[in-house]
């Protein structure tokens, strides 16, 4: 469980608060969403849930433990955080010592890294790469071998920032996939993303955040609703949602994926004939 | 008519990057007409960024390799040229804000670059005001790189670039860190300056469904090989788009669905608006 409280926060040479009296709880088993403007203070507040930002006022709490009270290294093993930027991530000679390395410093046994390295990198696509330079790779592969880097070690929570940057449909379908078998093994995986259509897609609880302030906190459907937040935040509708607002009353609902979209459409149009 | 001039051109052309003997690109014929808005796609890793590499010059001088066939960008072998020399007619934003960014403050980030083509005060002045304003910078003119956010950044990276004018746009995944209005606002200024001065407009995206209004063709790479290339409006419609890793826009991918359930309309829409359109034209004029 992470708990923020009233929390504040300021960089040290600024005179304002980046995050403002910022009040939440997050579970185990969550999907959690997290939108905003370009600088509202997203990266700056899941830099909190590992405390590689401690803050100003007020207090974060992972697992009933005060982040000032331990090492970030004694959270990151329970909160994985996987950067929007992968050059701040990548430090290793070959794309397999670079999965390899924080499980060593974690301490796992040699049987079980080489283990986990192998399914790491399969999974991600990046195991004919295993050998290379990670400096080599495209942008989309470092980003997926940072995820992979960090899925290996098994945290319990998962924080991706801007995950799908750089990734292509085939990838974002997988990264979908991942999210909802880590949230049945109980984890929590908390997304900051602009992409509005991955967002829908994924159905989490949504959190927007305008300027420092949680604006908005609940389930996706709902915040999509919420027209004056959303322009308050500059966060445009997903297709399905515009669509369903068209075409209101037509359909009750908006659909959750193509497929739903697919069945809905056929219905209406073939229910006159 | 008017005239169309090829302003980028690939000829027969092949690339692997040295130290490496697998083939990033293989026999790429393309030519790009002045003016036009493309849109490159393709999955992850086929080849796209080192496409671009090889218009803007950085192969093969920055990134050696084996290079065979050639590159012509506005009528000149982009191998004689220096990286220098083809920036100022190839403006590039990269995939990776960071990499574009380096002095201590956002204003200045900007001028070094009209500097250094010599513009006079007046000009840099009139410049910089209007990309901090189009991008929605001003209130960051005086932060330094470091305190930025990484939408920040893009954004900044971004009017680096076209405060420089270039006849060539080129921009790498150039809205992924911009909120979605940003990115929207982002996209309807290049289309105006595609409109208005005939900008040539290369951009690799993976969210489309900003582009598909306003690009004008597109091409899909696959492994290093052109697969699709031609009028945006046909290639989109094909149905296999999301084997080669295309993020379909939901709208479009519908359309697709409910051909193959027979249902088939006069024409493909590229928006939500007017594709509900037609399903209430229709439904009412049935009933
Ligand atoms: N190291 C720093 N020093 C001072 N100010 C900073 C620093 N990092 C970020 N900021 C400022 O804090 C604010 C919040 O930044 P943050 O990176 O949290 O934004 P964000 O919501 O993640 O934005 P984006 O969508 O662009 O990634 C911005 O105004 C930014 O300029
Ligand atoms: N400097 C480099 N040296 C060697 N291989 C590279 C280099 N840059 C990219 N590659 C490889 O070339 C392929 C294409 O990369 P890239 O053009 O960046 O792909 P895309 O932009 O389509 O994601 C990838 O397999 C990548 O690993
Ligand atoms: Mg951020
Ligand atoms: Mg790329």
């Amino acid at each position: 469980m992470i708990e923020v409280e009233s929390l504040y926060f300021k960089y040290p040479l600024a005179n304002d608060y980046v995050l403002k009296n910022i009040s939440l709880k997050i579970g185990l088993g969550e999907v959690v969403g997290i939108m905003g403007g370009n600088g509202s203070g997203k990266t700056t507040l899941i830099k909190h849930f590992n405390g590689l930002l401690k803050p100003t006022k007020g207090f974060v709490k992972v697992f009933g433990k005060d982040t000032r009270k331990e090492s970030v290294a004694y959270f990151s093993k329970k909160v994985g955080l996987v950067f929007q930027n992968p050059g701040h991530q990548i430090f290793s000679d070959t794309v397999w010592n670079e999965v390899a390395f924080a499980l060593k410093n974690f301490g796992f046994e040699e049987e079980i890294i080489n283990k986990r390295v192998k399914w790491a990198l399969e999974f991600f696509n990046l195991i004919q790469y295993k050998d290379m330079s990670p400096l080599l790779l495209s942008g989309g592969e470092k980003k997926r071998l940072c995820l992979a880097s960090v899925l290996a070690w098994n945290p319990d929570f998962i924080i991706l920032d801007e995950p799908t940057v750089g990734q292509d449909f085939l990838q974002k379908e997988k990264l979908i996939e991942i999210i909802k078998m880590l949230v049945t093994q109980n984890k929590t995986v908390i997304v900051v993303s602009h992409d509005v259509e991955f967002i829908w897609l994924l159905q989490p609880r949504l959190i927007l955040i305008s300027n420092g302030i949680i604006v908005k906190d609940g389930d996706c459907r709902s915040v999509f609703k919420d027209d004056s937040v959303l322009e308050k935040c500059g966060i445009t509708k997903p297709q399905l949602v515009e669509l369903y607002e068209e075409l209101y009353p037509l359909i009750e609902r908006p659909p959750v994926d193509i497929v739903e979209a697919r069945s809905m459409m056929l219905k209406l149009l073939r229910g006159l004939k | 008519m008017e005239t169309l001039t090829e302003i980028i051109k690939f000829i027969n052309f092949s690339f692997s990057y040295s130290g490496s003997n697998a083939l990033i690109l293989k026999n790429i014929n393309l030519s790009i007409e002045e003016g036009d808005f493309v849109l490159l796609v393709g999955p992850s890793g086929c080849g796209k960024s080192t496409l671009l590499r090889c218009i803007n010059g950085l192969i093969p001088h920055l990134y050696s390799g084996v290079y065979e066939g050639e590159v012509i960008v506005d009528g000149e072998l982009v191998k004689n040229k220096s990286v220098n020399e083809l920036a100022t007619k190839v403006g590039f934003v990269f995939q990776n804000p960071e990499n574009q960014i380096f002095m201590f403050s956002v204003e200045k980030d900007i001028v070094f670059g009209l500097e250094n083509i010599g513009l006079d005060r007046n000009e840099i002045d009139s410049r910089l005001e209007w990309v901090l304003h189009a991008l929605g910078i001003e209130h960051l003119r005086y932060k330094p790189p470091y305190e930025l956010s990484d939408g920040q950044k893009q954004r900044v990276a971004i009017a680096g670039v076209l405060a420089m004018k270039p006849k060539i746009l080129i921009l790498d995944e150039p809205t992924s860190l911009l909120d979605p209005r940003t990115a929207l606002e982002f996209i309807l200024l290049i289309k105006e300056l595609n409109r208005k001065f005939g900008l040539t407009i290369i951009v690799v995206e993976h969210r489309i469904d900003l582009l598909t209004n306003v690009a004008n063709r597109m091409i899909v790479l696959d492994k290093g090989e052109i697969i699709f290339n031609g009028c945006l409006k046909e290639v989109i419609k094909n149905k296999n788009l999301n084997l080669y890793g295309v993020n379909v826009p939901p709208v479009i991918a519908l359309q697709n669905y409910l051909k193959d359930e027979g249902l088939i309309f006069n024409e493909f829409y590229l928006n939500v608006k007017d594709f509900s359109k037609e399903i209430k034209r229709r439904l009412i004029g049935i009933d």
